[in-house]
């Protein structure tokens, strides 16, 4: 038994054709006894970035708080909101500056990054617990259902996909991943952004 | 340090088994079943082979594939086909293949305390025409089911077959519902598809695909016979039949 | 946090906790390590770089296509085995002090330099900064190749590999070196070389990356030959829309773009 499996968790995101979904599951457990299936692990950073934190349930809490407080000297300093490519190299200093005492979190970054010529593209990167950068093109995973994750997307992701097509692809690639892992499921959330909204659904799904 | 004086206690110890890497899956149909395997072979870092198959025809309607130590599963098959051998001359008939599955109960539990350290997975036809599945865990724990992965890749496979042939969290269509049995074809894809994502993923995968097809006595061949790297194994077409199916996989 | 001051270097705040969680029987997880295979080579005029592009974490293969080849100068670059968050971020500092070495010393500067700033600073870490690195260049002194150990410790040889897949590498250039190759024979070695660790080692593939290196030039070969492209799938499993059951539905509007409109006077700012 791992400190990450304390808890458990996992989350995903996928990149789409001009959007990107991030998704998770939303139970919090301690060891096999499950406590809350109402236990947050995607947060908004900005209008444009959602942050998932899966790993030790007091972490999320505190990476969460550690976050929001840098990225708001970040807009104060700069006046302007943080674009996820920073968010991201932001992410990976604040857990590699704990290289030898980490926090059990495997941050999972999606957003849509602004270009050059004034119009979005989707962005995702996921670090692991010491903050190395995985920049995919595809999909990221993280948590304790990691492995059943990576199969699940592997094999259903497909590229341009469609914003309500890609919303399907990540609930089903999360949801049939999570049931075969003991430390994730009880619910899952998923977020889809596109350039002009972000569609919040809560699934129905296996509750055991 | 273990210096062979008596002088203070030494314990020495050695470990017999090994972890060879690979995964296997099986599919029943309505009326077949498919078993397939990667052909690679590894311990640790290194590949010791890149075909040693894992998946061997018992009888004209059963398969095994065998998972995990290779040295004891290679000489498990050796030890289960001398059985089938022995009930031919006993009874002038194959065994049928919930019989298999019951045997194969048997000769693991008998190793109980010292188990062969290998996941099967048995598939083949039953004696009423049906294409059927058998998974067992290394001590002899069974169950009949409609798919199953085992081995390295079991955690990333298994998900995305029950998705896709169980259609687990999936809503039918309106005044529809989801198929009870997947055709051969369909099949066939999802299992070369799992296999290549496998292979994208985990690190242990690749190398070779090896498909055994089994089909009821009476189903037609089509779609299989003359197709891409497909060989017959057996020689009568009136009963029930078996093919192979060959397929790369990337190598890296 | 106790104070809104962080100083600089690690900050080990946690480890009495993680210990304490330690000892409660919760093991440490892994981080993402780069199973790989790099290597280096010098040749007639500079130095040849490679390195594969898979990440794993255990037997999972966390990302298929990863940087190993680190920018430190414009004529020097460095590969990283081992802890890939230790080689991004080792290499990143020395590139950084690099860079304030050259500006305050208005010189290009040497790879021994760099060498030398590594090794003491993997030495300080006594091999907890897991990277072990393969170092090439040139300088005003010509090309240079350096193996750097995680513990601290140097090589500085004509061919060299690193990473679990170092021996597959090292017995292709032990096959296959010669003094004074041409560019076209070295990269070829290299390629060679990064491919036996690609298909030998399980914890090196997918891509081969390069960097030629020379006195005026630095050529960096992103996926220089790509001879594992996935095969098309059999079948599209893209899902009928619906097929998800879900409770809640919530949408958030962004704004897309916003004029500035002028209203009145401007302020007086004379």
């Amino acid at each position: 038994m791992s400190i990450m499996e304390y808890n458990g968790g996992s989350v995903i995101a996928m990149v789409g054709k001009d959007c990107v979904a991030i998704a998770s599951d939303l139970r919090l457990g301690v060891q096999s006894l499950s406590i809350s299936s109402n236990f947050q692990k995607i947060f908004p950073v900005t209008d444009r970035i959602y942050v998932g934190l899966p790993g030790l349930a007091s972490d999320v809490t505190t990476l969460h708080e550690q976050f929001r407080y840098r990225v708001n000297m970040y807009t104060i300093k700069e006046e302007r909101e943080i674009e996820p490519q920073t968010f991201a190299q932001m992410v990976s200093s604040t857990l590699y500056e704990r290289r030898f005492g980490p926090y059990f979190i495997e941050p999972v970054i999606a957003g849509m990054q602004r270009t050059p010529s004034g119009s979005y593209e989707p962005f995702i990167a996921a670090t692991d617990l010491i903050g190395c950068l995985n920049f995919a093109k595809d999909f990221v995973v993280a948590g304790t259902a990691s492995s059943e994750l990576f199969g699940a997307a592997e094999g259903l992701w497909e590229p341009d996909l469609e914003a309500e097509d890609l919303f399907e692809t990540i609930s089903q690639t999360l949801l049939n991943a999570v049931d075969r892992d003991t430390f994730s499921g009880w619910g899952a959330v998923v977020h889809v952004m596109t350039k002009d909204k972000v569609i919040t659904r809560t699934l129905k799904g296996r509750m055991d | 340090m273990p210096d062979g004086s008596f002088s203070h206690p030494q314990q020495r110890s050695f470990n017999p088994y090994t972890e060879n890497g690979g995964t296997i899956l099986a599919i029943a149909g309505a009326d077949f079943t498919v078993i397939a395997g990667d052909t690679r072979q590894s311990e640790g870092y290194s590949i010791q082979t890149r075909y040693a198959p894992k998946v061997f025809r018992l009888t004209d309607r059963a398969v095994l594939a065998v998972n995990g130590f290779a040295a004891d599963g290679n000489m498990f098959v050796k030890k289960v086909k001398q059985r089938l051998e022995w009930y031919r001359h006993a009874h002038a008939k194959d065994m049928p293949l919930r019989a298999i599955a019951r045997l194969i109960q048997t000769m693991l539990y008998a190793q109980r305390f010292f188990p062969y350290y290998v996941y099967n997975i048995l598939g083949g036809i039953e004696e009423d025409g049906t294409g059927a599945v058998y998974s067992f865990d290394p001590v002899g724990s069974y169950e009949r089911e409609a798919c199953r992965a085992a081995g390295a890749a079991q955690s990333l496979v298994q998900p995305f077959l029950d998705n896709q042939i169980y259609f687990k969290n999936q809503q039918a269509a309106p005044g529809q519902s989801h198929p009870l049995h997947l055709p051969l074809s369909d099949v066939l894809s999802i299992v070369i598809d799992s296999f290549t994502s496998a292979t994208e993923r985990h690190i242990e995968v690749g190398d070779g695909l090896e498909m055994y097809v089994v089909l009821a006595k009476g189903r037609s061949a089509q779609g299989l016979e003359g197709g891409r790297g497909v060989q017959e194994l057996t020689t009568r077409t009136d009963g029930d039949r078996v093919f192979v199916i060959r397929r790369e996989l990337k190598k890296d | 946090m106790t104070s809104f001051y962080s100083g600089p270097g690690f900050d080990f705040s946690n480890t009495v906790r993680n210990n304490f969680l330690q000892d409660r029987g919760l093991p440490l997880p892994k981080a993402t390590s780069t199973g790989t295979t790099i290597v280096g080579c010098i040749y007639k005029d500079g130095v040849v770089l490679g390195a594969d592009t898979r990440a794993t974490e255990g037997p999972i293969v966390a990302d298929k296509n990863c940087e190993k080849i680190h920018y430190i100068t414009e004529s020097i670059r460095c590969c990283g085995a081992g802890t890939a968050a230790d080689t991004e971020f080792t290499t990143a500092l020395i590139s950084s002090n690099m860079e304030m070495h050259a500006l305050s010393t208005g010189r290009k500067p040497r790879v021994v330099t760099a060498m030398t700033m590594l090794k003491q600073m993997l030495f300080r870490y006594q091999g907890h900064v897991g990277a072990a690195l393969v170092l090439g260049g040139v300088d005003v002194t010509g090309p240079h190749l350096f193996t750097i150990a995680p513990h601290g410790s140097t090589d500085k040889l004509p061919y060299v590999t690193m990473g679990s897949g170092s021996l597959a590498a090292m017995a292709v250039f032990e096959a296959g070196w010669k003094p004074d190759m041409t560019r076209e024979e070295a990269l070829e070695l290299v390629v060679a070389a990064i491919s036996a660790g690609i298909f030998n080692d399980l914890g090196s593939g997918s891509n081969v990356d390069a960097c030629v290196i020379t006195a005026n030039k630095t050529e960096m070969l992103r996926n220089f030959v790509r001879p594992n492209e996935r095969v098309t799938k059999e079948r599209s499993y893209g899902f009928r829309r619906g097929t998800t059951a879900w409770k809640k539905e919530q949408i958030r509007s962004l704004i897309v773009s916003e004029e500035v409109v002028k209203h009145g006077e401007a302020m007086d700012v004379s």
